[in-house]
């Protein structure tokens, strides 16, 4: 193995992607190699760093400097003076500016933080299972298969006080055994990895940064409950992710981590991995099963729940990407290390998607229970032009709308539903006083109607009407019933409709006209938009 | 396309699927993908090949958004129009797209180079506002970058 005095670390996560990274990192090969250091100096192209609105990033160790925007023309300056003389180039790494984060490690931006689901994101070269494997990797799945009972994997993932960190909340621990009590031929594990709530990508980074940890924890998974298959559901918009999860089973099946007769176990188990074809509402468990067989990705009705009649009327275990990469650490740390983190009724950490009016857009982890406020303002960086906070809308477009009194309330699965919103899948939207009210929700409800899938009336007929109610009131057309009639029909949605798309396409409306009620009322009453921007 | 053709591509597609009912969403991927689109004449086969009604077959080509019946153009632009592109300025692309090309959202140009559609979230609302071209995703735009990236498919 050789030896690098240096490692720059690249970015490659679809937001860098997008902003050029690739360029980037192959003149940094250039360029090392042409001033003769590329035996000293290692380019690595990792997962995603986190700051996705900072693009292309580069991190340079061991002095852990961040170098933010990078364009091709910098690199040369950054190989001469900082890799071949040693010295920062200062005005490259965004002093003072934003963050104000000279070393990735530092100040409020990882210290906050707490890794247990990104782990090796933005560390590890995602496309090399030797680098994953010398960070632990495929230990947890060694542990189980050598020493540990499937009953007694369950019996950890239990004690953890997991809980499914799609959105449902469903501890982990419990959707296994009954998996693992179902009396049948053939069993599945499906990785869901549909990831379609506007607002969020952080199942698309952790699949692109740290393929394996999904891989291993599906063999987990599967060894826990008696299965030997396991498909990963991805979205077709998501071919990156698509490539690296590839890449990661071919490899594992290379090594023998994945195939036949796992590391002389007994145990077998494969992964394959099927692409949707553009739907949001295949988030949902059992549509997501439907669309599996070759059918619209319409959701059946519950019970019988997928853990007992899934994929093919089988017993099949659907865990979200997120929920999967917390496997291997509790695995091999134990439950109890696991409690350690976030709060009693809700251990462990959550990954946030931080968009819209925010300093540091992108993908952070942070214990459960951390305050809004925190968030916006320590890591996130506040809110850009000096402007007010408004409101922030948390667990996607499916989630509720908090006002600036909540900035202190604690981030779980458990408090915010009592507060009328959702933790959901992690997105966080942060919106400034500019915004107004009204106009958002045009934009909410667009997006229900035409996602809707249409299989019961509450959600089809529901969504649709709430859009028009909506609309009429954004154009100044909307009178007081209007207002009664979109409080009425989100109450019957909530408690009719057949699967968590209707039940929850109401709740930003409901926390809207809680917390904003008085801007709705003057786009009706007084045919007046109280920030001026929207098209009233 | 000649209809021979298109019978032998759609046999080739169902065979290499297993000929299995469960991997029809995959077999209709596969066949936009030589197609461009999804012809009734397409449907047709994909059914027979399966043995399974043609509406079925029909049903789960207008289900999903990444699938179309009608004819699309060359390249076709998916325009993200959600909360947090919408927040940061999304509708504002959709008016010089709808300029620059002459047609409105849904609808594809005469010459059949570009077909403009909305989009669900296209998860990198990191650097929202974002349009998708084809697979090649575009974020943190301006109206501006517009004409830029449409020259590059002209």
């Amino acid at each position: 193995m050789r030896f690098y005095r240096s490692h720059v670390l690249v970015c490659g996560g679809t937001p860098c992607v997008l902003e050029g990274c690739t360029a980037v990192r192959d003149a940094l090969i250039g360029e090392l190699k042409r001033l003769g250091l590329d035996e000293e100096v290692r380019v690595v192209e990792t997962g995603c760093l986190g700051p996705c609105d900072l693009g292309p990033v580069i991190v340079v160790y061991p002095e852990g400097t961040l170098y933010e925007k990078v364009k091709v023309s910098d690199v040369p300056r950054i190989v001469e003076e900082h890799l071949l003389k040693g010295r920062i180039v200062r005005s490259l790494t965004g002093e003072g500016r934003v963050l104000g984060i000279a070393r990735y490690e530092e100040p409020q931006y990882l210290e906050v933080q707490e890794r247990i689901v990104l782990r090796n994101c933005g560390i590890i070269d995602p496309s090399s299972i030797e680098e994953y494997i010398a960070a632990d990797g495929y230990r947890a799945l060694a542990k189980c298969l050598t020493e540990m009972e499937p009953s007694d994997v369950i019996e950890v993932v239990k004690e953890s006080g997991l809980v499914g960190r799609g959105g449902a909340a469903f501890p982990t621990g419990l959707k296994w055994n009954f998996t693992a009590k179902a009396d049948a031929d053939e069993k599945f594990i499906i990785c869901n990895a549909d990831e379609g709530e506007p607002g969020t990508f952080k199942d698309r980074l952790i699949l692109e940064g740290d393929p394996h940890s999904i891989i291993e924890a599906m063999a987990i998974a599967g060894y826990a409950v008696g299965a030997n298959r396991g498909f990963v559901y991805i979205r077709g918009e998501y071919g990156l992710s698509i490539d690296r999860i590839n890449e990661g089973i071919k490899q594992a099946k290379a090594m023998g981590l994945l195939g036949e007769d796992i590391l002389g176990s007994g145990f077998s188990f494969d992964i394959e991995i099927r692409r949707g074809a553009g739907a949001y509402v295949c988030g949902e468990e059992t549509a997501l099963i439907e669309s599996m067989e070759g059918g619209r990705g319409e959701p059946r009705v519950k019970p019988p729940y997928p853990s007992t009649h899934g994929f093919l009327g089988k017993p099949t275990v659907v865990n979200n990407v997120e929920t999967l990469a917390n496997i291997p650490p509790i695995i091999l740390d134990g439950s109890d290390w696991f409690r350690g983190f976030g709060t009693s009724r809700c251990p462990g950490t959550k990954v946030f998607t931080m968009t819209g009016d925010i300093n540091c857009k992108g993908l952070i982890e942070v214990p459960m229970g951390i305050t809004l406020r925190k968030i916006i303002y320590e890591i996130g960086g506040g809110i850009p032009g000096g402007r007010k906070f408004k409101m922030a809308q948390t667990g996607g477009t499916s989630g509720g709308c908090l006002p600036a009194e909540m900035l202190d309330v604690p981030m779980d699965y458990f408090t915010l539903p009592e507060m009328g919103s959702a933790l959901g899948s992690g997105a966080l939207l942060i919106m400034d006083d500019s915004h107004c009210i009204v106009d958002i929700a045009e934009s909410f409800m667009r997006f229900f109607a035409s996602e809707s899938c249409g299989k019961c009336v509450p959600c089809r007929e529901g969504t649709a009407r709430l859009h028009d109610i909506v609309k009429k009131l954004a154009e100044g057309n909307g009178t007081g019933e209007d207002i009664r009639l979109l409080e009425d029909l989100s109450h019957t949605m909530q408690r009719t409709a057949l699967c968590g798309l209707g039940q929850s396409a109401p709740v930003p409306i409901m926390t809207m006209l809680k917390y904003f009620r008085d801007e709705f009322e003057s786009h009706i009453k007084d045919r007046l938009c109280p920030t001026g921007t929207c098209r009233l | 396309m000649s209809l021979d053709s298109l019978e032998s591509a759609v046999k080739e597609i169902v065979q290499r699927h297993g000929g299995s009912e469960y991997e029809l969403v995959a077999i209709l991927n596969d066949v936009q993908k030589v197609c461009g689109y999804l012809p009734e004449s397409a449907l047709i086969q994909v059914a027979k090949g399966l043995d399974v009604p043609l509406s079925k077959v029909y049903g789960v080509a207008t289900f999903y958004s990444l699938l179309s019946v009608e004819p699309l153009g060359e390249h076709v632009i998916r325009v993200c129009e959600n909360a947090p592109c919408h927040l940061l300025g999304a509708e504002s692309l959709v008016d010089v797209l709808q300029k620059e090309l002459g047609i409105p959202m849904g609808g594809t140009t005469s010459c059949g180079k570009f077909s403009l559609k909305y989009t669900s979230c296209l998860g990198v609302c990191g650097v929202a506002p974002a349009i998708m071209i084809d697979d090649e995703v575009y974020g943190n735009l301006t109206p501006d970058d517009i004409p830029v990236i449409l020259d590059k498919y002209r």
